[in-house]
């Protein structure tokens, strides 16, 4: 059974995702911004599932593990393909999106081909190992994409504010989980730290509903402002 | 050591992409001229001063709410206290620091302000339709 406070935090992502989805449709930006919206969707049946199969289950069984991380490399391939198609759009007047498309697909079999190497060994299980180590490795791999792509923006000197927003919160995002994972190795006694990966996956729904009902598609900034420190 | 150094890097680029988000908010109100009304309502003369943030909010909190300025202003406070941490920690190790600080709350005052004329420009409007009512 879930603590109340993991089903309050599953509740308020629940939210966040729908209220994203809301904004979505409502300013017309669902199939602007498709992957965006098809990751939050997956990532809602994934909250779904997992809440069933714990409730039925428990924590502890087979079932659980496999739902939880069968869900979580289907995800992250999704987290995945959603800031490649940032990427794409990012590099589309330069007539690049094509080439980003290329090297993504190239990058996610690479990856995969990586994962199952490292994973071969091991015949039993062979499709969980395989799950896990895929999702690893491509949490990895989107997290160094994300930051080059917000080098590329302010290299770039990308102008659209939601654009700019959205890469941003990716990198909030990845930043925030990596650090949360490090957190999680570094003091595991500490209760409080396994709440915090459930909350950061609230936030990328509810930064990602922020740009859109704040910002039209139109609107535009001074690339100058977006360097942390300016030079 | 190698959560050690993945917990610190993260938190260092967690501190960029935050610094960087929040300049891209106040960086979109910045193509919006503070309205007369505010100006008037604040006693800000051409440009918002880092110092005016405070009394801007105050007067916002005295308007009705628009959900969508919320997250935005949420965000911006929290930004605007962790310049105000910046200034008082380490100004005095990095003067420069104490410039560039100031020049950002500057920014969150503005946000703020044309936050504010957007409310007021709202409350004119319902009491506008409230008077043809």
């Amino acid at each position: 059974m879930p603590s109340g406070i993991a089903l309050a935090i599953w509740i308020v992502g629940m939210a966040a995702g729908v209220g994203f989805l809301t904004c979505s449709i409502l300013r017309a930006s669902f199939l602007k911004y498709f992957f965006l919206n098809f990751y939050v969707i997956l990532s809602l049946f994934a909250d779904l599932i997992r809440q069933v199969v714990l409730r039925f289950r428990g924590v502890d069984s087979l079932e659980y593990g496999y739902a939880y991380y069968y869900t979580d490399c289907l995800l992250t391939v999704a987290l995945f393909v959603a800031v490649i198609s940032l990427a794409s759009r990012v590099f589309a007047e330069l007539h690049l999106a094509r080439y980003v498309r290329l090297v993504a697909v190239l990058l996610l079999l690479g990856t995969a081909g990586f994962s199952y190497a490292v994973v071969a060994q091991s015949t039993d299980r062979l499709a969980t190992m395989f799950a896990v180590e895929l999702s690893q490795n491509l949490y990895f791999v989107g997290l160094v994409l994300t930051y080059l792509l917000w080098g590329a923006v302010l290299k770039l000197q990308e102008t659209r504010t939601r654009l700019v927003q959205m890469v941003l919160s990716l990198g909030l995002y990845f930043s925030a989980y990596a650090g949360s994972y490090a957190l999680v190795n570094l003091a595991p006694k500490y209760g409080v730290v396994q709440y915090l990966a459930p909350i950061l996956g609230c936030f990328l729904p509810i930064s990602w509903a922020v740009s859109v009902m704040r910002h039209s598609e139109d609107a535009r900034l001074t690339p100058a402002r977006l360097v942390a420190v300016p030079r | 050591m190698m959560a050690a150094f993945i917990l610190a890097f993260s938190l260092l680029t967690l501190l960029m992409f935050f610094v960087s988000y929040c300049r891209s908010l106040t960086a979109s109100s910045l193509h919006t001229s503070i309205s007369e009304d505010v100006r008037d309502v604040t006693g800000i003369q051409v440009r918002a001063a880092g110092r005016d943030y405070a009394r801007v909010m105050q007067i916002l909190q005295l308007c009705p709410d628009q959900p969508k300025d919320r997250a935005g202003l949420h965000i911006v406070a929290a930004y605007y206290s962790f310049l105000n941490l910046l200034d008082q920690g380490f100004a005095k190790i990095f003067p420069s620091l104490k410039a560039w600080a100031e020049e950002e709350r500057a920014g969150c005052a503005h946000f703020a302000a044309v936050a504010l004329g957007r409310r007021i420009a709202l409350n004119r409007e319902m009491l506008a339709q409230q008077v043809d009512l």
